[in-house]
């Protein structure tokens, strides 16, 4: 499991590789703190390669959300896989992010 | 009608860094008794993990020395996991909130045990030398 964060235009793209569980949620949350702390205020958490996220990684996703929002930027989610979906869809958390298929389709909405 | 058979039986310490191991192990179980791809791949792995974390984190509260106790179980009808830490337990009906309210949507923490009792068939808790949650997930 690993988190990198590449510049692509004006957005932090973060690929998720692995897990996003209890074991290492706080890694990718200073990860982007950090980022935020730089000054970007554009990221996008992409999950094309992501197995599965837990309560405690969706507790950090809406953390960040938050911690974003509060600095007057966004967070946006890319390339859930059907798993994944069910996941935010089972606990509403499709509602509270902007979702998309793809990379290209998240980039471009923002 | 076989006999119920123990697929595993570890005793892990008291650190989340083992969750993601025995994951894929009852990951592998479940493969190998052809259960549902999404089943293999995402209700077995976030329900195990959860009752995991909660089991050393709350359960155990992270304290070294204690362990958790983790049994898969499968039957005719089932996979069982059973998973027993040393605290002193909790009412598994008080404690699950409906995460998905307005109220609750937004906070960080309090979709474990949601997550655990939509992903598998029943969840229960029992006292076996420990406080133990036992996950059900049907074969058919």
């Amino acid at each position: 499991m690993s988190f990198s964060i590449k510049k692509q235009g004006q957005v932090a793209v973060v690929d998720v590789e692995g897990q996003l569980i209890v074991g290492n949620r706080q890694e990718l949350k200073q990860k982007v703190l950090d980022e935020l702390e730089k000054g970007e205020k554009k990221f996008l958490i992409d999950f094309s390669q992501t197995g599965y996220i837990d309560s405690s990684g969706l507790g950090v996703l809406v953390s960040l959300s938050k911690k974003i929002r509060e600095q007057g930027g966004e967070l946006r989610l890319a390339n859930l896989n059907d798993d994944l979906q069910t996941l935010f869809e089972l606990t509403k958390l499709d509602t509270l992010f902007q979702i998309s298929d793809t990379r290209e389709r998240a980039l471009e909405s923002f | 009608m076989a006999k119920p058979h123990v697929a595993f039986d570890l005793r892990i310490p008291s650190d989340v860094e083992y969750i993601e191991g025995v994951v894929e192990l009852a990951r592998q179980r479940c493969r190998e008794l052809n259960l549902a791809p999404s089943t293999c791949s995402l209700n077995v792995p976030v329900a195990l993990s959860e009752a995991l974390s909660n089991a050393i984190l709350r359960g155990n509260e992270s304290v070294g020395g204690k362990h958790v106790r983790v049994r898969a179980i499968v039957t005719d009808a089932a996979l069982v996991f059973e998973i027993v830490d040393e605290g002193p337990g909790f009412d598994l009906d008080r404690c699950t909130a409906d995460c998905t309210t307005e109220e609750n949507l937004l906070k960080e923490e309090g979709r474990g045990l949601f997550l655990m009792r939509r992903l598998v068939d029943e969840v229960e808790s029992f006292q076996d030398e420990g406080n133990g949650i036992r996950l059900t997930v049907r074969r058919e």
